[in-house]
């Protein structure tokens, strides 16, 4: 919404533009120009009317959310904004130190959240989107798993780590498996239910044409259902990446998670804050990465 | 009479929630090898359903279809479809569209080179050479509906079968389009069933028109021969007493059945 909203601004700059030029054009050839040409403040003025629309409202947001948090530290023992700007500081100066198993860098703590995400998330993809289609197609197979997966579902994510911890004896893969089990839903789901949508009219194409079962996939579902496959994927991710802390937390070893709770422990509530604002936006990049793929595989109909 | 398409006692019964449908019913009409046939009538009256049933895409409830003298066991490219709605596929550009059906048809037995040379000519036959790399929400409905036709006629069909193929365009380019198919279907000659709703897209285009009564147990109620000479001209056919005689008559059977239909 709002990125077309700023592409409007920005056809209407261009149609100023050449106005101008014509206007310009008109005057050089020697002709009477009748209309007056467009101000040459307008185009400064459209910017900043942009400006105005697009980039004061989170500004305004983001300080009014200092403000809040500075009156509240000022009457709480929160540390303020400042104080925490000053810590995150020195936390991102050196981000990759390692000071034993225990005191690592910043830096090495978001890789190894990514990292236990990326496995746990990508078995569940691998699971998953196979999984989704052959619900999605085979309609005896969709009525034999929903059951199951609609009891499996709602389940809190952490109530799989004690599984995980039993079988496999250790931590590491249990953080893993809670991330699989968690993300591994919502792109069954997704992809079950693309496929069930792809429209009649392109199986009538492929019944038609006798496509292959190969070529049917590949050309016509395929095609068809990535687009749901990525908001599963995208949905998926959001779930990872909200249950890595708390798996962390409880399994201990380098990462987001377990640094937080350290510092709990270490009463630096600084770092907590800090902490926080990267899981915030790390999350946030990992979402818009898989919007920007999705937007290249959208097709206007 | 020789018979390319036969169509013979043919029911059509679809079982609903609300219990047994009889949409077609003892429908018999043979299609001869090169001619147009349309079929007519008011909506809802099966005409769709009929064609899907020479498609291959639904199984007669009782009777037998043949092309060219053999059943119709299912759907296949020796008998091509033109969807209303054109039915391409939105992530393949024009010339994919056309040549996904060509590799399909032809893949077996041609060089890629020939396939691309016929999936080229099929576009260029419905003068869209210049949009081949366009996707379909790049063209615009008309353009959409003439590569839907360039797919089908790339496969060089046995059977062109047209589901009210100009329905959704609006009234000049459908005039431009009605134009241009006959050109086509001149030029390749191919035997072709058309449904539509449009009394004189019928007349202009078929040889004969297969108008049929309402339903529920619609059947084939009357066949209009219309012999006009080819090409016609649609300008010249509106003075003309033999093409008003026909469109009359077809518009008299349509009109005497409106009431079932309301």
């Amino acid at each position: 919404m709002s990125r077309r909203r700023i592409q409007r601004e920005f056809m209407s700059v261009v149609a100023m533009k050449k106005e101008n030029a014509q206007a310009a054009a008109g005057a050089s050839a020697g002709t009477i120009a009748v209309s007056a040409p467009a101000p040459p403040v307008s185009r400064a003025r459209a910017l900043v009317q942009a400006m105005q629309r697009e980039v004061l409202p989170p500004v305004m947001g983001a300080a009014l959310f200092i403000l809040l948090w500075a009156l509240v530290s000022a009457t709480t023992e929160l540390p303020s904004p400042l104080k925490t700007w000053q810590s995150a500081l020195q936390v991102f100066s050196d981000p990759f130190y390692q000071k034993g198993p225990n005191d690592q860098g910043i830096g090495w703590n978001i890789l190894r959240s990514l990292a236990r995400v990326g496995m746990g998330f990508g078995a569940a993809a691998l699971v998953g989107i196979p999984l989704g289609f052959l619900l999605g197609y085979v309609g005896f197979l969709n009525r034999m798993f929903t059951p199951i997966i609609s009891v499996l579902r709602p389940v809190s994510p952490l109530a799989w780590l004690p599984i995980g911890l039993y079988v496999f004896k250790q931590a590491q893969p249990a953080a893993i498996w809670v991330i699989f089990i968690s993300s591994l839903w919502p792109m069954v789901l997704n992809t079950a239910a693309g496929v069930t949508q792809v429209p009649h009219d392109y199986l009538n194409v492929a019944r038609v044409l006798k496509l292959s079962p190969w070529k049917l996939f590949s050309r016509i579902l395929l095609p068809a259902v990535l687009p749901y496959v990525l908001t599963g994927v995208r949905l998926s991710i959001g779930v990872a990446w909200l249950v890595i802390v708390a798996a962390e937390m409880l399994t201990g070893g380098v990462g987001l998670g377990f640094w937080i709770w350290d510092e709990w422990n270490n009463l630096n509530v600084e770092h907590i804050i800090i902490a926080i604002f990267v899981v915030g936006f790390v999350g946030l990049a990992l979402e818009q990465a898989i919007l920007l793929m999705a937007r290249r595989f959208r097709y206007e109909r | 009479m020789e018979r390319f398409v036969q169509i013979e006692n043919v029911n059509m019964v679809f079982e609903t929630r609300s219990g047994r449908y009889v949409a077609l019913k003892d429908v018999n009409l043979n299609v001869r090898r090169g001619e147009f046939v349309s079929l007519i009538g008011h909506s809802g009256c099966g005409k769709s359903t009929l064609l899907n049933l020479v498609a291959g895409l639904l199984a007669p409830t009782h009777g037998v279809l043949l092309a060219a003298g053999r059943e119709i066991a299912g759907p296949g490219p020796e008998r091509a479809v033109v969807f209303q709605n054109h039915s391409l596929l939105p992530w393949l550009t024009s010339f994919g569209n056309v040549y996904l059906a060509v590799e399909r048809v032809f893949g077996m037995s041609e060089s890629r080179a020939q396939l691309r040379r016929r999936a080229e000519e099929a576009l260029a036959l419905v003068g869209l050479s210049a949009a081949a790399g366009k996707f379909p929400h790049e063209i615009s409905g008309g353009m959409k509906q003439r590569v839907g036709i360039a797919r089908a006629l790339s496969m060089q069909p046995m059977v062109l079968l047209l589901d009210e193929p100009l329905g959704a365009l609006d009234a000049l380019t459908r005039a431009n389009l009605q134009e241009e198919l006959m050109r086509i279907v001149a030029a390749s000659g191919t035997t072709t069933l058309m449904v539509t709703h449009d009394v004189d897209e019928a007349v202009l285009l078929s040889d004969r028109v297969a108008m049929m009564t309402n339903g529920p147990g619609a059947t084939i109620g009357d066949v209009l021969d219309v012999k006009l000479s080819r090409p016609r001209r649609r300008l010249e056919l509106a003075n003309d007493p033999a093409y008003n005689r026909y469109r009359t008559t077809v518009l008299k059977f349509l009109y005497d059945r409106r009431q079932a239909a309301a």
